[in-house]
């Protein structure tokens, strides 16, 4: 399949440390999902678009892979250990490691601060969304 | 009994309460936490991919450091713990990061297979030192408050390496909440994520999954909710208003419950 990434389902895989194949599409994984609504890509799926190869789609979805809020939940409950967050964070990276592809840089932090904000929300935010 | 303590970022700015009350009522427990000098922030989330290196590093220092002192490492934070604890793990059991993370480790003098002992708060008080004796130390007894555990994500997932409690039926806080006089609420959603993180971008996120855990544990008969994790506790509280539940760090109420709560 053509690609305008030159991103494979076979690096996806290998970064994931997941074999999608293992998937027998119980959709448990959406079942748990706290940001199912928030995804255009449900964790089911997304599994499934990487063993069909459709990494360009997935790379273009921000809301499938910035709207997982990485609570493990599909990784606890899928009764085949596919992990489906371990995929939707490989292609996360597959993004944000291209040059000038960073989700948050830090001329938005300042915007988003509030008096409250626990400095665990930024590290975090900055581990998954920019390199 | 002391322990290598990794305290992490938060708990040196907007939680300092989770740190001082969980440091005064371990004094009155009788063990101590030692802090590791020079920590590093753990990142906050765990880093999921195999090639992500650099990012295990400083989990991997503290690790070493509790090791070379024959310490366990002892975390408060749920997301210190979850990220220190899965990243000793691969260190144990991952060839390709252990090969890989000691490679950079080795100018520092640092070889490290995932000997250290990773513990959080709760365990110690659960398996050291035991809550019956938590029970016995208590002045202030919580009689009649309806308390709920809120796990969230991090300190159950995943259970195979965290292996602290049951993931879908944990009681650990429960179990504590009992200790301190008090009367523990169990609803569903106290092992469902608060939207963590994604608050930074979308408040909306968060804001609905908090509605729906507050709701939850106020129609079950809880009064108040407590937590681990500085996270948790900012997303619960900022949309907690109009909800009638409290929310409090496990520390405080155990403080409180000890009688170490004001300092001497």
């Amino acid at each position: 399949m053509a690609s305008n990434y030159d991103v494979t389902k076979e690096e996806i895989e290998e970064i994931a440390g997941v074999n999608p194949l293992r998937c027998m599409r119980c959709g448990r994984c959406s079942a748990a999902c706290p940001s199912f609504d928030n995804m255009k890509y449900h964790p089911h799926q997304f599994v499934a678009m990487v063993e069909n190869g459709e990494i360009d789609a997935l790379m273009e979805s921000e809301s499938s892979i910035y709207k997982c809020m990485s609570c493990m939940a599909c990784i606890e409950r899928c009764p085949r250990q596919v992990q489906p967050a371990r995929l939707i964070e490989a292609v996360r990276l597959a993004v944000v490691r291209k040059q000038g592809q960073n989700h948050l840089t830090p001329d938005d932090i300042p915007a988003l601060l509030d008096p409250d904000l626990p400095q665990q929300a930024l590290v975090s935010a900055y581990r998954k969304f920019t390199k | 009994m002391v322990y290598s303590y990794f305290p992490g970022c938060t708990l040196k700015n907007k939680a300092k309460d989770l740190d001082a009350y969980g440091r005064r009522s371990a004094e009155a427990l009788g063990f101590t936490l030692e802090e590791i000098p020079e920590w590093q922030c753990c990142g906050g989330v765990y880093p999921m991919n195999k090639d992500e290196i650099a990012v295990r590093l400083s989990s991997v220092r503290a690790l070493a450091y509790a090791k070379d002192h024959d310490q366990e490492l002892i975390t408060m934070c749920s997301a210190c713990h979850n990220v220190i604890k899965q990243v000793n793990n691969d260190m144990a059991h991952d060839e390709y990061i252990s090969e890989h993370a000691n490679n950079y480790m080795k100018s520092e003098g640092v070889e490290y297979h995932g000997e250290t002992k990773v513990v959080h708060y709760l365990e110690v008080l659960r398996d050291e030192i035991g809550y019956d004796k938590v029970k016995e130390a208590v002045r202030n007894p919580l009689k009649g408050k309806k308390i709920g555990a809120y796990y969230g994500c991090l300190l159950l997932r995943p259970s195979d390496v965290m292996a602290m409690d049951n993931a879908e039926n944990p009681s650990i806080i429960e179990d504590l909440i009992k200790a301190m006089g008090a009367d523990p609420i169990v609803y569903a959603q106290r092992n469902e994520c608060c939207g963590g993180y994604l608050t930074l971008e979308d408040k909306a996120i968060p804001e609905k999954r908090v509605k729906t855990i507050l709701q939850n544990a106020k129609e079950q008969g809880a009064e108040m909710v407590i937590t681990a994790c500085p996270l948790c506790y900012y997303n619960l509280k900022k949309h907690a208003e109009g909800t009638g539940v409290e929310v409090k760090y496990f520390t405080e109420v155990l403080a409180d419950a000890l009688g170490v709560k004001e300092e001497n």
